[in-house]
């Protein structure tokens, strides 16, 4: 595991890297915290699927439908290894995190599902934080609406961290759900899961992450972390778009009511009533997506052959080179942690006088630089810091100090357009 | 590159010398935009005198170069004239702006809204363009 980390070759993986840009600029993407590149070995085994093993899953009974079954299943495995489930079983196939969100969100305050964790009315409380992403937390806005239920969160300190100060006022005997980011998706910073769950099994409630920003970056090991559900993504993860994961323990998944009707998500079905297929499959209603969950596979099996280690340990070093490097350009201030303790490889930034949206239109169209502009699906948090938006730099496993350089001399340059 | 021919000096000087920004009185009416994609926001408001004559354009707001820019072109323009020349001045400007950069600006019409010409090639900006020509259509509008 401590063999150097080869980046060109890394790179060369990603055919994608390789191409230029219209006026013959090289590409210089630094926006993977929004959605990663995909390496070869992904887009092979998807190709290979769709072209040779093609069928539905689970319901046809011929050759193409038992290899794509397999296929299929095959890469529950291969997720359920790289999270360290317990059980495979404990691993859901979703279209994103997001739904992986809402599908926990709706088992909450559901007339059909009677386990008393999951009871819920007014005088119950869910609990998020400020520094979330939309998708952890419109579906909890939507539950509080629906049961009367009340939402409470998490405030976010000067420095971009979880303020833990009121932990215990926050969370308490009247919490049925707390749910937070493992790693944010602006600030970077990577959430001190296990004081916070102490808390919530002291008052007995269900803990949930949201992990697409950490899954991809760094080891993830749900068994380890003890939470009760994780959702994540695969594009984020290089792997396709329109696959995502919920993880939930299994006796969870047992008592939670199907998120949607539908084929292969029974048991049996009569004119009046059903009874449903067991996990995983109770959650997986309907055709799935197949070669992408094929492709998700491919995508965490490329991962764990460089070394998920490794890889964190590369975005360490990149982050560090950012931090000291985007510190040097005048009138530039770093939102959220300027250390690199308990902090992912995202940076997010806001340029003195000068609207994101120039600063992203400029760093794109000369210098081949793509990053994120905007409030990052996290418009609370951009309230919460008084800023409308940020430009925001994200790094993977094939990103370079020379990217990074490329980044700081367009920020100079676009300084001096605006001067 | 193209980017630099849609940051056009004039873009940036309405940019850093803002003409006529503040929200003033009187008026007769006042509107809100937002460009619920990037954030940007315009307060205007539009004061309408004798014989149809824009007296008073006046706006605050925040958000990108070209948002702030067009806000303070659209100002030098209205103001002094009268609403029907200026709702054809927005017409013309829309037009431009939704012309995926093959439109031919009517430079008769538009005067310094020219200026704004490249930015028609980058879809993600025309709205930003926009905000404040359509705040100002929607506050006239209103006023009539």
């Amino acid at each position: 595991m401590s063999t150097e980390f080869d980046v060109e070759r890394i790179r060369k993986d990603f055919p994608v890297l390789s191409r230029e840009l219209p006026g013959g600029r090289p590409l210089v993407y630094l926006d993977s915290g929004n959605s990663s590149q995909k390496p070869t070995q992904v887009i092979e085994v998807m190709r290979e699927h769709l072209a040779s093993h093609y069928a539905n899953v689970g319901r046809a009974m011929h050759v193409l439908g038992a290899e794509s079954t397999e296929a299929y299943e095959a890469a529950r495995d291969k997720v359920a290894t790289f999270v360290g489930a317990p059980d495979r079983d404990e691993i859901v196939f979703t279209k994103n995190a997001s739904e992986a969100l809402n599908l926990v969100a709706y088992a909450f305050g559901n007339p059909i599902n009677e386990d008393p964790r999951f009871v819920m009315g007014p005088g119950d409380e869910i609990v998020i934080s400020e520094m979330e992403h939309h998708s952890n937390i419109v579906p909890w806005q939507l539950l509080a609406r629906r049961t009367g239920a009340t939402l409470r969160w998490f405030s976010v300190t000067d420095e971009g961290r979880l303020d833990l100060s009121n932990l215990d006022e926050l969370v308490t005997e009247r919490t049925k759900i707390v749910s937070i980011a493992h790693q944010s998706n602006v600030l970077g910073t990577v959430n001190p899961v296990a004081r916070v769950l102490a808390r919530v099994r002291q008052v007995g409630a269900l803990m949930m992450l949201d992990a697409s920003q950490s899954v991809p970056h760094k080891p993830v090991d749900v068994a380890a972390l003890g939470v009760d559900f994780l959702a994540f993504t695969g594009h984020k993860a290089v792997g396709p778009s329109g696959i995502g994961v919920l993880w939930a323990r299994g006796e969870l998944l047992s008592a939670m009511p199907p998120f949607m009707g539908g084929g292969e998500m029974i048991e049996a079905v009569w004119m009046d009533r059903s009874t449903y297929a067991p996990a995983p499959h109770k959650f997986e209603a309907g055709t799935p997506p197949i070669v992408e969950a094929i492709g998700l596979g491919a995508a965490v099996e490329y991962l764990s052959s460089i070394g998920v280690d490794a890889i964190a340990g590369h975005e360490r070093e990149l982050t560090r080179y950012a931090l000291e490097a985007l510190g040097e350009v005048p009138g530039l201030k770093v939102i959220g942690p300027r250390d690199l303790q308990d902090r992912g490889g995202t940076v997010s930034f806001t340029l003195e006088g000068i609207h994101p949206h120039d600063v992203g239109q400029i760093l794109d169209d000369e210098f081949g630089v793509a990053v994120r502009v905007g409030h990052h699906c996290a418009r609370p948090l951009h309230l919460r810091f008084g800023i409308p938006a940020t430009t925001r730099a994200s790094f993977y496993l094939y990103n370079t100090p020379a990217e990074i350089d490329a980044l700081v001399r367009g920020l100079h340059h676009v300084r001096k357009v605006f001067a | 590159m193209i980017a630099e021919s849609m940051y056009q000096e004039l873009i940036l000087e309405h940019y850093k010398h803002p003409q006529g920004r503040g929200l003033r009185d009187p008026f007769d009416n006042e509107v809100h935009h937002v460009n619920p994609t990037c954030g940007d926001e315009i307060t205007m408001r539009v004061k309408v005198g004798e014989g149809g004559k824009v007296e008073d354009v006046s706006y605050d707001g925040q958000g990108c170069s070209i948002s702030q820019a067009a806000a303070s072109v659209l100002h030098e323009l209205a103001t002094g004239s009268t609403v029907e020349e200026t709702l054809s001045v927005v017409e013309e400007f829309t037009r431009l702006m939704q012309g995926r950069g093959k439109v031919e600006p009517d430079e008769e019409i538009l005067g310094d809204a020219v200026a704004f010409a490249g930015v028609a090639k980058f879809p993600a900006r025309v709205k930003c363009a926009l905000l404040a020509w359509m705040a100002y259509k929607d506050a006239v509008v209103r006023s009539a």
